[in-house]
């Protein structure tokens, strides 16, 4: 009932997008993202796809179009990376504001300048307060799956917040894996319909969307924002468990996964693919009767703090994993979220592959190693040469 | 247009909260009658927007939707690619048109939004842009924009001792869109209602992108009473200074000749943003006006 292809993550993205049988796709081309609108576009172009395809003169154009036509009703996404999810910045934040489920697949890449189109978590992890649920993938399955997902969370009436699922660039975006693909049927029957009842332009029963809103009402929209993502929470792990009974596959309960954390007592905490080449070290590592763990974060956003805590209870020696830097704090952003909410804990902050730099197997059984001695709270970046 | 009928429905409700006399509402309110219930609006930041929907009030009748400053035309894209996609796959919106209008302040079209019009036009939405044009950044306190007049003071081109106001001559945005090859363009005047409701509804019935800009006075940024809005919209058409005319299919129509065109001393001399000029200064207006005037047969 199933296919699988090899393919890359950019084409896992798209071909999730197809599956969701999206109305409207409006995106601009940047690398590495773009292999991702190419196929939409060849998609459309071929008639396998009925969709409108916006070809739109940029990436804050794209998003705004994006608004419009979530807006009015239709199941919308869009694709982009580093700079041009920088350029969409203004938008972001409407597109959460107003409410409309959009959902877009970022290939993560470094911001300029210099200008760099490697791989890092800084672009998705500078739009962390724009109200997007943002879902990190380790691999190119867990592109696909999450998209499909995606469209199911941010469409769920308790939650209607657009979806950004990341996927490191480069590493996921142009490497090709078995990806398996289910039917559409399935996938339809997953997701079920687009019927939106808040945010409908619809002439039979006119509304009136993004107004201003004065001092009287702003801070409550945000707060029904907060509370959206407080459901998220929920909504994430049902959805992902009802896509794990129907298509057999999982990652964690959803949020996060947590990786031989049991008897670990050295975890390392990260986000995307690096979490494969983690999981490889502690399979090595176990083999010479050493446990250690990984607890791999899959949403940021909402962050789903109760259950890290949960995870990290055992945890001595906490590495946190960051490719983000937030400059004159010297502190990558998943470390400051992370930790804020970790007391009495050991964490150690590691700043690594920015730009694109190589994590490799050796780096990451020295941070395993490192973190058991270095102190509380420092950071170090991983590799930096002089 | 002789004999056209006014539509009684009002689309665009009374009880806004713009200046009193503001041509901004007189636009939406004639554009909304033209194009009919049947109307999605988006609209950029600016006067229009936030005179019409403090929250949780709203003058708007028809869907509407606000977005940003720079964006009316790329959110307009995408609705209308909605509504194309939703009616083809799933039957919604029914089987009559839906007149999907985009309305932006004159910084918000030929500023700051430019891009995003270009590009809509470029792409061949069928959609209207009604460019509302009361020459400045009116919504921030009458900054100067593209479409500021030139020697018009403005708060960012003030008239000093050393500089006489704007000094660069208006943007000429109907030719812009012109370059682009959509099938309407127009300008229109608040003065002028059965002509600027004909534009729209034509604009509204063709296939593919129309653009009408149409001039506006704005009795707080220009500087003048209430009452003299409709008085001062017409004077410019009068004069020779926004001239009334169609581009359709390539073809340029004029839509009005005044039977002897006025000077523009009267038109200048009503308004506090032009109270600087001394007598020289309004022949070189006047000559700027004369030049234009020939190339369009007036
Ligand atoms: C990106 C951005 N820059 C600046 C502003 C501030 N701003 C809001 S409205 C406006 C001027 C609007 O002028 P115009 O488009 O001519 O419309 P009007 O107010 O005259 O109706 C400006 C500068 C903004 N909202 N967004
Ligand atoms: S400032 Fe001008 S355009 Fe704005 S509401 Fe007042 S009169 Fe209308």
């Amino acid at each position: 009932m199933c296919e699988i292809k090899v393919i890359t993550g950019t084409s896992a993205a798209a071909e999730a997008a197809k599956l969701a049988d999206v109305d409207v796709i409006a995106a601009y081309p940047i690398t590495p993202q773009t292999t991702c609108v190419e196929k939409l576009a060849e998609f459309v172009s071929n008639g396998e796809l009925d969709a409108e395809y916006i070809k739109v003169e940029s990436e804050h154009s794209a998003m705004s179009a994006c608004i419009g036509s979530s807006a009015a009703g239709a199941r919308t996404f869009t694709a982009t990376s580093s700079q041009g999810l920088a350029l969409m910045h203004e938008v972001l934040f409407s597109a959460a504001g107003m409410r409309v489920p959009i959902v877009m697949m970022n290939a993560n890449r470094a911001l300029s300048s210099p200008i760099n189109i490697w791989n890092d978590q800084q672009d998705s992890l500078a739009e962390r307060d724009s109200g997007w649920i943002q879902i990190y993938a380790e691999d190119n399955q867990e592109v696909l799956d999450s998209v499909i997902q995606a469209f199911k969370i941010a469409e769920n009436e308790n939650v209607l917040l657009p979806v950004m699922v990341n996927l490191d660039g480069f590493i996921l975006t142009h490497t090709v894996e078995p990806v398996t693909l289910p039917k559409q049927e399935n996938v339809l029957e997953f997701i079920g319909t687009y019927e939106p009842k808040h945010a409908y332009l619809d002439p039979k029963k006119p509304i009136t969307q993004g107004a201003l809103g004065d001092p009287n009402y702003y801070m409550e929209t945000k707060y029904a924002i907060e509370m959206a993502m407080k459901n998220a929470e929920k909504v994430i792990v049902d959805v992902h468990d009802e896509f794990k009974e129907k298509f057999k596959r999982g990652y964690g309960n959803g949020l996060i996964e947590c990786y031989n954390l049991e008897k670990a007592e050295t975890v390392i905490v990260a986000m995307g693919s690096i979490c494969g080449t983690i999981k490889d070290v502690i399979d090595a590592k176990k083999k010479e009767g050493k446990e250690i763990g990984l607890l791999k974060i899959r949403c940021f956003r909402p962050l789903p703090i109760e259950m890290i805590k949960d995870a990290l209870k055992n945890a001595k020696n906490i590495a946190v994993l960051d490719k983000s830097i937030s400059l004159g704090m010297n502190k990558g952003i998943v470390y400051v979220d992370v930790v804020s909410s970790l007391k009495n804990k050991k964490t150690v902050n590691y700043i690594v592959g920015l730009g694109g730099r190589d994590i490799t197997f050796e780096d990451i059984l020295e941070i395993y190693t490192d973190v058991e001695t270095s102190e509380d709270g420092k950071t170090i970046w991983l590799g930096l040469k002089e | 247009m002789a004999g056209m009928q006014f539509p009684r429905d009002e689309l665009f409700a009374p009880g806004h909260r713009g200046c009193a006399g503001c041509g901004a509402a007189i636009v939406a309110r004639l554009a909304l009658k033209a194009a009919g219930k049947n109307t999605i609006a988006a609209n950029a930041t600016g006067c229009l927007e936030v005179m019409t929907t403090p929250y949780p009030e709203t003058a708007w009748r028809v869907p509407w939707i606000h977005v940003g400053f720079e964006n009316a035309a790329a959110v307009a894209s995408g609705i209308e690619g909605a509504v194309a996609a939703l009616k083809r796959k799933r039957q919604k919106y029914g089987s009559e048109k839906v007149n999907v209008i985009a309305f932006g302040g004159d910084g918000g079209t030929a500023d700051i939004g430019f891009q995003a019009l270009s590009g809509a036009m470029e792409r061949g939405h069928d959609m209207v842009y009604i460019m509302y044009d009361n020459e400045a950044y009116m919504n921030t306190g009458a900054q100067r924009s593209g479409s500021t007049p030139f020697m018009a003071s403005t708060t960012t081109s003030p008239a000093g001792s050393h500089i006489r106001g704007e000094n660069r001559p208006k943007k000429d945005m109907p030719m812009i869109m012109a370059a682009h090859g959509i099938p309407y363009i127009a300008t229109a005047s608040i003065s002028y209602p059965e002509d600027f409701m004909n534009k729209v509804k034509k604009a509204c019935e063709i296939d593919g992108p129309a653009f009408i800009q149409i001039m506006q006075p704005c009795t707080t940024g220009w500087g003048y009473p209430a009452e003299n809005t409709i008085e001062i919209g017409r004077l410019a058409v009068e004069t020779g200074l926004w001239p009334l005319f169609e581009i359709e299919n390539g073809e340029f129509k004029l839509n009005y000749r005044p039977l002897k065109r006025k000077s523009i001393d009267e038109y200048l001399k009503m308004q506090k943003r032009y109270r600087h000029l001394t007598p020289a200064d309004i022949s070189k207006i006047q000559e700027a006006i004369d030049l234009k005037c020939q190339e369009y047969g007036l």
